[in-house]
């Protein structure tokens, strides 16, 4: 037992006391050292401040050059990693462009099946001509509710001609003369404009009412008129082109414009024609 | 440059390897860990200090441990001195170990190896949260002490293949 502990102690001794072959410096003196540095460090004791700074400034240094091939490594690593996942990404992007490319057969034979529809009802038309022309009340008209704008059949406008305000349908041309037209406003009594309601899909008359409002005129009573529901041009009768928005319902049978017909300072004069099929 | 010059230069880089090694390594944290595994990191200078220290230990002198030490302090910001101590503490224990090993085993070698940075780790990290109050993840640090374990026997090795045609070859030449 006391070999055992001779022995442990000889090899412990040997190990760290005695200088090593070729060794300028005991281990157990080195170790000394360090601890000295660590107690030092702790108090920041400042001559080690300035041994830490020194070697930040040497070590730094000679870090950015060693540390380049394994920059090199690593940026070797990102790019093999990126061809992986490049593959991965690849054939994400073939299924979701066969996905897409699906859906865009889908959509052109949805276009393509909405002009043969529209050819087959014999609704399709185009524009054909547009002016924008100047608003001038004309208090004394016969109309109760009608403008006057500041373009006539030298700028060839013609009886009939959509008149709107941008997107929004506001009446039409009723009379025509050399450099000015009167336009009836679908508020006055006398304006009656085939439209369709949407969502619900169905025609009906919206007839004005020499208010700020419109009404529509025989809708069924199983048609509920609700709130918010669109009205545009249906098309019929071939006056106006299909889908010009004109105003939304505010409740029971009334419209409510989406243009205010006592702003206009400017309109346009929009003729529609039918394509040949 | 003499024919003979240059081979003597060739065998002194060769000899002094298992050093410019352990620089390399301190000097750039070489632990392979921009492959961004969870929890894998290695201590590469432990293996490298364990190693030529039990095997040969006139090719890493403790002098440049201990400054290879202060230049990993430096990189990663340890406490001055902190690192040079571990090392030596390292190479204590391989020194105890070739002190009592008369046949060597590389499986011997390895589970010292695994006690050895077990003690190391424990004291770096005590003196560490104790005197200098940092905050330590137990989880990456178990990881790194498991996959340093694991990966000494690889490295062991691959030293020895070096060990033997460098020095040993030298011997018999």
């Amino acid at each position: 037992m006391a070999t055992d502990r001779d022995d442990f102690i000889i090899a412990i001794r040997s190990a760290f006391i005695k200088k090593g072959n070729k060794q300028r410096f005991s281990l157990i003196a080195l170790i000394f050292f360090s601890l000295i540095l660590i107690s030092l460090s702790r108090i920041n004791f400042t001559p080690i401040n300035y041994l830490k700074l020194g070697l930040n400034e040497i070590v730094y240094r000679i870090s950015f050059i060693v540390s380049l091939p394994e920059q090199q490594l690593n940026k070797v690593s990102i790019e093999i990693n990126n061809h992986f996942k490049m593959y991965s990404e690849y054939s994400n992007m073939r299924s979701k462009l066969k996905k897409i490319e699906g859906k865009n057969f889908n959509y052109e034979y949805i276009i393509l099946e909405n002009e043969r529809l529209r050819k087959l009802i014999d609704e399709y038309i185009i524009n054909s001509e547009e002016l924008v022309a100047k608003v001038l009340l004309d208090k004394n008209s016969p109309f109760l509710k009608s403008i006057i704008v500041n373009k006539g059949s030298k700028n060839k406008v013609k009886n009939g001609m959509a008149v709107l305000d941008g997107p929004f349908l506001i009446g039409k041309v009723v009379e025509v003369n050399y450099a000015t037209s009167r336009v009836l406003l679908i508020s006055d009594l006398n304006s009656k404009i085939p439209i369709l309601v949407e969502p619900g899909n169905f025609r009906s008359i919206l007839s004005g009412t020499g208010k700020n409002f419109a009404t529509i005129l025989y809708s069924k009573d199983e048609q509920k008129i609700i709130k918010d529901q669109v009205i545009y041009t249906s098309g019929s009768g071939g006056i106006f082109k299909a889908g010009i928005p004109v105003g939304k319902t505010i409740d029971d049978e009334k419209v409510e414009f989406f243009s205010k017909l006592s702003q206009l300072s400017f309109v346009k004069l929009v003729s529609f024609s039918k394509e040949n099929n | 440059m003499s024919v003979e010059y240059k081979s003597t230069l060739k065998k002194k880089i060769l000899e002094l390897a298992p050093l410019i090694l352990l620089f390399v390594s301190v000097l750039n944290e070489f632990d392979l860990n921009y492959l961004n595994y969870k929890y894998f990191s290695f201590n590469f200078p432990f293996i490298l200090i364990y190693y030529w220290s039990l095997k040969r230990s006139e090719s890493l002198g403790y002098g440049y441990i201990f400054i290879a030490g202060l230049f990993n302090d430096v990189v990663i910001g340890f406490p001055i001195g902190l690192s040079g101590f571990t090392y030596l503490i390292i190479c204590g224990f391989a020194a105890y170990l070739r002190n009592i090993t008369l046949r060597p085993n590389l499986v011997n070698d390895w589970l010292f190896f695994l006690l050895t940075i077990l003690v190391a780790t424990s004291i770096n990290y005590f003196l560490l949260i104790t005197f200098f109050e940092v905050d330590v993840n137990y989880y990456d640090l178990t990881g790194n002490i498991f996959f340093t374990f694991l990966l000494y026997y690889i490295f062991s090795y691959i030293f020895d293949l070096y060990r033997k045609f460098v020095f040993e070859g030298k011997k018999n030449a």
